[in-house]
C-alpha cells in the first residue's frame, strides 16, 4: 500500500460516492439509502431478537385478558363482530404504535453514543436516514403482526387468509410504524434528552390510544373525543387494519381514504423528519 | 497548500461563544492537532469541519468546498471519528464495516475485499465475526478509524482518539494514524488533551483556549519559543491556557466523557 507516492488512492480522492445527477438517480440513491439503514435493524435484530419476544407479551395480555373479559359481558357494541374480533386489528394497531412510538429512545441513545453523527458526516441524503429508521420501525412493527394473527386465529377470529389482503396489511403496519416512528424522532430532536422524552413519550401514547377506536367503536365516544379521533392517524391505521384483517368483503373505498391519509401523512413525516433529523446531534 | 481553511470561524450558543473568529489553515498531507483544555472549543470547531454543525459567523472550506454551502460535497471527502463511541456494539465488526461501505457506495465487487482490508490493516482480522460488544477500548477504537477510512476520505477528523485507552492501546492507534498518512497521504485533523499524544503525532498545534488559538507552530517551535532546553509541550500548554486546573466542561461533558472512558476501558 504505497499510495503516497501516486498521491492518490487508486481509485481517486472522492469517487467512492458519486453525486446522483438527475432525479432518477436521485430517487435511487434514496432507495439506496433506506434499505441499508433498514438492513442495520434487520442484522442488529437477527443477532439478538429477545426484545421482540417480550416486545409481545404486551398484546398478548389484553387479547386474552382484555379481549376475553369484555367478549363475556358484551359490554360494547360492535356491530356483527365478536368483541375480540373487534379487538384484534385495534391490538394490532396499537403494538404498531406502541413499539414505534419509543423509536425516539433510540435516537438519542445513538446521538449519545455517536453513531448517529456518523451517518449524519456521510453523503446520505437526510430523508433518507429518517425513512430507513421509518422502515426499520415497520420490521418490528411486522414480527408483532404475525405473533397477533397467530394469537388471534387461535382465538377463534375470522382471519381474511386472502393473499392480497394479507399484502396489505404489511403495507398498513409499514406505513403506520413509519408515522409513528417519525413522530417520535422528531419529538426525539426537539428534547434532546432522553429523561425528557420518556416524560412526554408517556403523554403522547395514552391519548393516541383512547383517543381512537382501537378498543371500542367511536360510535360509543362524546362527541369531543370523536373530533379528536378522526384526526388520529391511528384511527385511520385501526380502520384500514379491521377492513384488511377480517373476512367479509372488502371495502375498496374505505380502504383508499384510509391508505391516502396514512400516506399523507407519513410523507409530512418524513419531511418534517428530515429537516429535524440534524438537530439532535448539535 | 493549505486543504482546510477557517476564516474568522464563529459558533456561539445564546450567550456563550465557543468559538471566536478562528482562522487557521491546515495543509495537505500533515497531522495537524488542536489542544486545549475541556470546555476551549475543540469538539465545536471540529463539528462545523465536519457539517455537524453551522457557524454562527465567519466561513470554512475543505479542498476549496464550503462547509454549509457545499456541505454534501464536503461530506463526500472527509471522514469522522466522533469523541463518542461510534461502532454499533449489536453489530459484528465486519458488519459495522460493511454498512458504511454501502453508505458510501464503494463498487459492489471490491467492497467485502475493501472491508476485509480494512479489518486487516487494523489487525482486527480475527475479530471481524465477533460482536463489537466483546471488544476491548483499542479495538473499537481502531474499528472506527478504519469505518471512517473505508472511502478513502482526503481528510480525518479524530475528535480525542485515545481517550479512556491504556497507554498500549493508545500506542497502537497512534502507529495506526502514522500508517494512514504514509500509506494514503490523509490529512489528519485531532483534537487531544494529551500532550504526549501532540508530541508523538502532530506536525502542528494549533493550542486553544476559550474559543480563541492561544498558539500555533510545530510542538518543537512551541517549545523553543519558550526558551531552555527542559520545556516540554506540557509547559507550552499551561503557559497559553493559564494553567487552569478546572476550565470548563459541564456537568453533562463530564458524564459523557466518564461514559465513554467505562465503555472503553
Amino acid at each position: 500500500m504505497k499510495l503516497l507516492e501516486q498521491g492518490a488512492p487508486p481509485d481517486g480522492w472522492a469517487k467512492a460516492a458519486p453525486i446522483p445527477q438527475n432525479i432518477l438517480e436521485q430517487a435511487g440513491d434514496f432507495i439506496r439509502i433506506t434499505l441499508i439503514v433498514a438492513e442495520l435493524e434487520v442484522r442488529k435484530l437477527a443477532h439478538d431478537a429477545t426484545d421482540l419476544v417480550v416486545r409481545a407479551i404486551q398484546p398478548a395480555l389484553w387479547l386474552i385478558i382484555f379481549g376475553q373479559v369484555f367478549t363475556q359481558i358484551r359490554a360494547i357494541p360492535t356491530g356483527d363482530l365478536s368483541y375480540i374480533e373487534f379487538l384484534a386489528p385495534g391490538i394490532l394497531a396499537q403494538s404498531v404504535l406502541f413499539i414505534s412510538i419509543f423509536y425516539g429512545i433510540a435516537i438519542i441513545w445513538e446521538r449519545d453514543l455517536g453513531i448517529l453523527q456518523k451517518f449524519l458526516v456521510s453523503p446520505a441524503p437526510r430523508a433518507a436516514l429518517v425513512m430507513g429508521k421509518a422502515l426499520s420501525a415497520g420490521v418490528r412493527a411486522l414480527s408483532q403482526a404475525v405473533i397477533i394473527y397467530l394469537l388471534a386465529f387461535a382465538m377463534g377470529v375470522q382471519i381474511n387468509w386472502n393473499p392480497l389482503a394479507l399484502l396489505g396489511v404489511v403495507l398498513v403496519v409499514f406505513l403506520g410504524a413509519s408515522i409513528f416512528a417519525t413522530f417520535s424522532l422528531i419529538v426525539a430532536c426537539i428534547v434532546k434528552t432522553r429523561e425528557r422524552f420518556m416524560g412526554i413519550g408517556q403523554v403522547l401514547t395514552m391519548p393516541l390510544f383512547f383517543a381512537s377506536s382501537a378498543i371500542y367503536p367511536i360510535a360509543i365516544m362524546p362527541i369531543w373525543l370523536q373530533a379528536i379521533a378522526r384526526v388520529n392517524p391511528l384511527t385511520y391505521l385501526v380502520d384500514a387494519l379491521r377492513t384488511l384483517m377480517l373476512r367479509g368483503e372488502l371495502d375498496m373505498g374505505r380502504i383508499s381514504i384510509d391508505l391516502g391519509v396514512l400516506m399523507i401523512v407519513m410523507v409530512v413525516m418524513i419531511w418534517l423528519g428530515a429537516r429535524m433529523y440534524p438537530r439532535v446531534a448539535m | 497548500m493549505a486543504l482546510i481553511e477557517m476564516n474568522q470561524l464563529t459558533r456561539a450558543f445564546g450567550a456563550f461563544t465557543a468559538v471566536k473568529t478562528l482562522t487557521l489553515q491546515v495543509h495537505e498531507g500533515e497531522v495537524f492537532g488542536l489542544l486545549g483544555p475541556n470546555g476551549a472549543g475543540k469538539t465545536t470547531t471540529i463539528k462545523m469541519l465536519t457539517t455537524l454543525l453551522e457557524p454562527t459567523a465567519g466561513d470554512a472550506q475543505i479542498a476549496d468546498l464550503d462547509v454549509v454551502k457545499q456541505a454534501s460535497m464536503v461530506r463526500r471527502i472527509i471522514g469522522y471519528v466522533p469523541q463518542l463511541l461510534s461502532a454499533d456494539g449489536a453489530l459484528t465488526g465486519y458488519e459495522n464495516l460493511l454498512i458504511f461501505a454501502k453508505l458510501y457506495d464503494l463498487a459492489r465487487d471490491s467492497r467485502a475485499a475493501r472491508v476485509r482490508e480494512a479489518l486487516h490493516f487494523m489487525g482486527l482480522d480475527e475479530a471481524g465475526n465477533n460482536l463489537v460488544r466483546t471488544y476491548s477500548g483499542g479495538m473499537i477504537r481502531r474499528l472506527e478509524i478504519a469505518q471512517a477510512m473505508l472511502h478513502t476520505p482526503r481528510v480525518l477528523f479524530l475528535d480525542e482518539p485515545t481517550v479512556g485507552l491504556d497507554p498500549t492501546a493508545r500506542k497502537n492507534v497512534w502507529e495506526r494514524i502514522q500508517d494512514l498518512r504514509r500509506d494514503y497521504g490523509t490529512t489528519v485533523l485531532l483534537t487531544t488533551h494529551y500532550m504526549e499524544e501532540a508530541d508523538a503525532l502532530c506536525n502542528r498545534v494549533a493550542i486553544m483556549h476559550r474559543g480563541e488559538c492561544a498558539a500555533l507552530g510545530a510542538p518543537s517551535e512551541l517549545k523553543a519559543a519558550l526558551g531552555g532546553a527542559e520545556i516540554t509541550l506540557d509547559d507550552v500548554f499551561a503557559h497559553y491556557t493559564g494553567a487552569e486546573l478546572d476550565s470548563g466542561g459541564s456537568y453533562r461533558e463530564t458524564a459523557r466523557a466518564r461514559r465513554t472512558a467505562r465503555r472503553l476501558g
